[in-house]
């Protein structure tokens, strides 16, 4: 089997190759890559719980913003690097999540139904509903390439915004839906805050996609992604059903995406089609070819970036003092603009993302540091 | 790697057990500390406002003028000798972004309370997050009757008539002017135009075509042609201040002759004029409501205490009916704070509101009273004529339930000196 991709890739290859790396140079580790991979989530995870302890209510929301963003991001690098197939309707994916957690969480409330398992029982039903139709953009994205895809998954995320003013009695319209906030679990203590259980539940979540997505992708499954993205062809001749492999990427990164669409719903406890809007998707592409298409640590890099530019605008019209109509018309469009040109200046810079220089970074850091020695001590000798 | 595995693990159980134990007294601490956004010399408050996005003409100019008025308050000497600052933060009108502006506000810019958030949608989904914080909730833009739910949130108060009382006064006078005709209502999708449609269903039971937008979608043509369709003698409008202007306009437009009664908050005769340009001249004849001072009245004695603030502290903008409804509100507020007492807290500011009994600009009285979070409890009529919006008839109150329109007949009180009120 030669699933490994080359370099010398014939010319129909995926248009993104640009963006992304190589191929993985070098020793693979050894051992159960589970464990590893469980190890660094727990680690990770324990950093950040500790972190969380030291932050401030509205810090601990940006946390838990960034990890229900990240289970987005993860979902789509694995579809749009990994898989080569370019989606522009992951905002309303997210929509879909968001919406079946807070219709859930709605008629389970209205029932009297309570308990600790409302919660991951509501997000479990946004990820199988979303799931569900990331199956159906799925099947219609295996027979199409390139700009046909883009214009399917945009019309989907248009489409799903609209349905909800559409169907008023469901949805509620613009207003959306509001359903019972989450709080704290009583032995945390009366003055427990609650933006810091939003920010645990947040990171469970964001934890248990990074830890499934990063399997995934070491798997035999991760590479036949791989294989089909840099040559359909190759890839049929190998094997590998071609079809089967897209549909499924779609319905993994659908998965993703409506998880984090859940979380992000209950976050502020309501849902509003205002919150997935066109840019949203456009927002989300662009935050992981930044963060770097191919690896999940790129994807880590776009949901920080996502976060911090939201709050961007309103940071830069406090502190700059400037005058009131600028302001104003900078608040509306700052967060686009600033974004598309740290595009442009990345993709020049380092077209592998931000994952993609720091990687550069660290090698040349390791081979400075493994040379400096031999040229430092060779004078003195 | 196992070995390294085994380590990893083990490392990350001990930061685990560490990691929970500095959380709690921390947060304790926090809760006792002492009232949020007021200190010696300032008490901080904060809003949301639409300053883009498909409901800034108009409105935006509201938090304009509530500014100008702290500022002249601030420059006779503040509030119990506290200076007031009021963040405005733009939502652009949109329900997610108003949840992201307000959480900073109350998380991290700590403010003492919130006043005047505006939009029935936008500060709707805010109501549960208010509550949980206990931070005061006043004065809320918008005339939807779900800042009147004590029980269920005790902090929030509104402050204009609810739309429901709009609609039965307006309502009630097109049953007496125009017996037997052809009503319509167009409406906000949404609880504005829900809670509107519902007070004009009451007093003349069902309309004869109903039909609605979403502030996303510019493209009113099909619903306006809808109610022409439907041979629409009176269209009750129901429409924020943009949407009156495209309703009225495509209207036009369509050789559509009817009879518009707008709400109040969709028809400010300045704000709509300056939307229609050359085309201003289909708004004669609208009828609409008001229950502040009329702006272009400048005999009225608040309105010139207004207009001297506004030249010194706002001339950038228009006077209009919005920044006389910024100014009558933050001076509500004044009268609030004056009344929570030198010392103020959240909860001494909630119960100053619940006392109510502040007087000022408005034609009629309030509704605030134990187990009342409603604002002004009626309304008086208003039409374009020769380009001027002037009042008409007498005043009306009525309530959100089943009770009657009645007449109001005491006289508007005077503004103190500088309009400032006194304790």
């Amino acid at each position: 089997m030669t699933t490994t991709p080359t370099e010398t890739a014939p010319a129909p290859a995926s248009p993104l190759r640009r963006l992304l790396p190589g191929a993985p140079a070098g020793r693979e580790p050894r051992g159960s890559t589970l464990l590893r991979h469980l190890a660094v989530a727990v680690f990770v995870g324990t950093l950040v719980v500790l972190v969380t302890n030291q932050l401030a209510p509205y810090q601990n929301l940006q946390v838990a913003r960034v990890c229900a963003f990240l289970c987005v991001t993860a979902g789509h690098t694995v579809l749009v690097g990994l898989n080569g197939q370019l989606s522009l309707g992951h905002g309303a994916l997210m929509a879909t999540g968001a919406y079946t957690v807070a219709l859930t969480q709605q008629a389970l409330d209205e029932r009297a139904v309570r308990g600790w398992w409302t919660l991951p029982a509501s997000l479990l039903a946004g990820v199988a509903v979303t799931a569900l139709g990331g199956l159906v953009v799925g099947l219609a994205a295996a027979r199409l390439r390139g700009p046909y895809l883009a214009g399917v998954t945009l019309a989907v995320a248009t489409l799903v915004p609209a349905v909800t003013t559409i169907f008023t009695g469901v949805f509620n319209g613009e207003q959306g839906l509001s359903f019972p906030a989450q709080t704290p679990p009583a032995a945390l203590g009366a003055y427990f805050q609650p933006e810091r259980w939003l920010a645990w539940i947040a990171l469970a979540a964001a934890l248990l996609t990074m830890l499934l997505l990063a399997n995934l992708a070491r798997s035999r499954f991760g590479r036949s992604l791989r294989a089909v993205r840099d040559d359909e062809v190759a890839a049929r001749l190998a094997g590998i059903p071609v079809a089967r492999t897209q549909v499924l990427a779609f319905v993994v990164s659908a998965a993703c995406a409506g998880l984090g669409g859940g979380v992000y719903a209950m976050l502020t406890a309501t849902v509003a089609p205002g919150k997935f809007p066109l840019d949203l998707s456009l927002f989300l592409l662009m935050a992981i070819v930044i963060g770097g298409l191919g690896s999940l640590a790129g994807a880590v890099w776009g949901a920080l970036l996502l976060v911090a530019l939201q709050d961007l605008p309103g940071l830069l019209t406090e502190h700059l003092s400037l005058s009131a109509g600028l302001a104003q018309r900078l608040e509306g469009n700052l967060a686009l603009a600033v974004f598309g040109l740290v595009l442009i200046v990345v993709m020049l810079a380092a077209p592998g993302g931000l994952q993609g220089g720091v990687r550069a970074l660290t090698t040349r850091l390791r081979r400075a540091v493994r040379r400096r020695p031999a040229t430092r001590r060779s004078p003195d000798r | 790697m196992r070995t390294t595995t085994r380590r990893v693990l083990a490392a990350a159980a001990g930061l685990a057990l560490l990691a929970a134990l500095p959380a709690c007294a921390d947060d304790e601490k926090q809760a006792a500390e002492n009232v949020p956004g007021v200190s010696d010399s300032e008490v901080v408050i904060g809003t949301h406002q639409p300053l883009t996005g498909p409901a800034a003409p108009g409105y935006s100019k509201i938090s304009a003028a509530t500014k100008a008025y702290f500022e002249h308050v601030n420059s006779k000497g503040g509030v119990h000798g506290r200076k007031i600052v009021y963040k405005v933060m733009d939502d652009g009108y949109n329900p997610a972004n108003t949840e992201n502006v307000v959480r900073k506000l109350v998380l991290d810019d700590k403010v003492f309370a919130l006043l005047g958030g505006l939009g029935t949608p936008t500060h709707t989904n805010v109501l549960e997050f208010v509550k949980t914080q206990r931070v005061p909730d006043l004065f809320v833009a918008s005339g939807s009757r779900n800042w009147n739910q004590p029980d269920k949130y005790p902090t929030t108060f509104g402050w204009q008539p609810d739309y429901t009382v709009e609609g039965k006064i307006l309502a009630s006078y097109v049953k007496r002017e125009f017996p037997g005709a052809k009503v319509c209502h167009f409406g906000q999708n949404d609880d504005f135009g829900r809670d509107s449609l519902a007070g004009v269903e009451q007093v003349l039971g069902p309309v004869a075509a109903k039909q609605t937008y979403t502030t996303t979608n510019q493209q009113v043509g099909p619903a306006i042609g809808a109610l022409r369709a439907a041979g629409c003698q009176v269209v009750i409008s129901a429409t924020i201040p943009g949407f009156t202007a495209l309703a009225m306009g495509q209207a036009a437009g369509q050789g559509f002759k009817a009879q518009w009664v707008v709400s109040n908050v969709g028809a400010d005769y300045t704000t709509l004029a300056a939307q229609l340009g050359d085309k201003k001249v289909i708004l004669e004849g609208m009828v609409a409501d008001n229950y502040l001072p009329n702006v272009s009245d400048t005999a009225n004695p608040w309105i010139q205490e207004f207009t001297k603030i506004h030249q010194k502290y706002n001339a950038g903008n228009p006077v209009d009916g919005n920044a006389i409804y910024g100014y009558s509100m933050a001076y509500t507020f004044v009268q609030a704070m004056l009344a929570a007492g030198p010392d103020p807290t959240r909860e001494k500011l909630i119960e100053a509101v619940r006392k109510g009994g502040f007087r000022g600009p408005g034609l009629v009285p309030f509704r605030y009273a134990d187990g009342v979070h409603a604002g002004y409890g009626g309304v008086r009529l208003t039409k374009v004529s020769n380009g001027a919006q002037a009042y008409f008839g007498p005043a009306y109150t009525t309530d959100d339930g089943d009770g009657a329109v009645t007449e109001f007949t005491e006289p508007p009180t005077a503004p103190p000196a500088d309009a400032v009120p006194t304790p």
